[in-house]
């Protein structure tokens, strides 16, 4: 399960952050906010990159000492985060993997809502709703 | 499945109603109005179909995303001619534009021609801009159902 969800914009400013009930919820904030710099230089390793390599799913992002950051990126550029435990050891890539899968069907979902303009922050109580499954 | 009519006769319904509910002096602000719809469609158009897909390499390769992926979903056909002068000008030729093929097939017609293509311009702006690629779309036409868009990418 996760500890911290985020989604970022295109021009890197956050638009949804859900964290697990802490007393220190502004180190996730802090966590995520340094994953981006990690992201942008995977999304920009030119060159040696063939086609299958060019995925969304970015993979581990990098471990600090209690948590392990994975990142996902949409073409929109888009970015989602999530945040896990190092000890919940149980959760494999796969299952990484889905849950980003959820989070951007979900994305999806929500901007072809008329409600939301891209570029706002996300107040979707359903895109919520799946988020908090995933904590 | 709905059949592909319904979003061609919609669309000729969006277009007439906004010309009948506008006054006489704000005809032109149609054109503007059905862009912006366009571009928020085209924004949300990207996201859905990209979500398969790997990620795009370069400019290149998001113009011809929009060539096959966008026009085949949405159009139903591919687009049938791309040229570009490698400086940040794309002209996409449709010789048969799903939305003219229903008003004429000639010269008849021709001065309403721009207020139908306002609507797909701004989906591929739309579409584009959410893809990172900063553009102005316009059209034109020369012979019904034939149409030509031409995309200058604004760089800096």
């Amino acid at each position: 399960m996760a500890v911290c969800v985020a989604v970022i914009a295109k021009e890197n400013y956050p638009l949804f952050i859900k964290t697990i009930p802490t007393e220190n919820e502004l180190k996730f904030y802090y966590t995520v906010h340094t994953s981006l710099d990690v992201v942008e230089e995977k999304v920009s390793v030119v060159g040696k990159n063939n086609n299958e390599l060019r995925e969304l799913y970015l993979g581990l992002l990098y471990p600090t000492e209690d948590y392990k950051v994975y990142g996902y990126v949409t073409n929109t550029k888009v970015k989602f985060v999530i945040v896990v435990e190092s000890s919940n050891t149980s959760l494999r890539d796969n299952e990484i993997r889905s849950m980003f899968r959820k989070l951007h069907n979900s994305y999806v979902d929500m901007l072809c809502n008329p409600f939301y303009t891209p570029g706002e922050p996300i107040t979707s109580k359903t895109f919520e709703n799946m988020v908090l499954s995933m904590m | 499945m709905a059949d592909e009519i319904l979003f061609e006769l919609l669309h000729m319904e969006i277009v007439g109603h906004l010309q009948r509910s506008s006054q006489k002096d704000e005809q032109d602000q149609c054109i503007a109005k059905l862009e912006s719809i366009g571009f928020r469609i085209g924004q949300s158009l990207a996201e859905r179909f990209t979500r398969d897909c790997s990620r795009f390499k370069d400019e290149l390769d998001t113009m011809k995303f929009v060539c096959k992926d966008f026009w085949n979903t949405v159009y139903k056909k591919q687009i049938d001619n791309l040229r570009t002068n490698h400086q940040g000008v794309y002209v996409l030729q449709d010789n048969r534009f799903r939305f003219l093929t229903h008003i004429s097939s000639g010269k008849q017609y021709m001065e309403a021609a721009p207020k139908y293509l306002a609507l797909p311009c701004g989906m591929i702006r739309g579409a584009l801009a959410n893809l990172g690629v900063n553009c102005v779309v316009t059209a034109e036409v020369s012979t019904m159902p034939a149409c030509k868009f031409q995309i200058q990418i604004q760089r800096g």
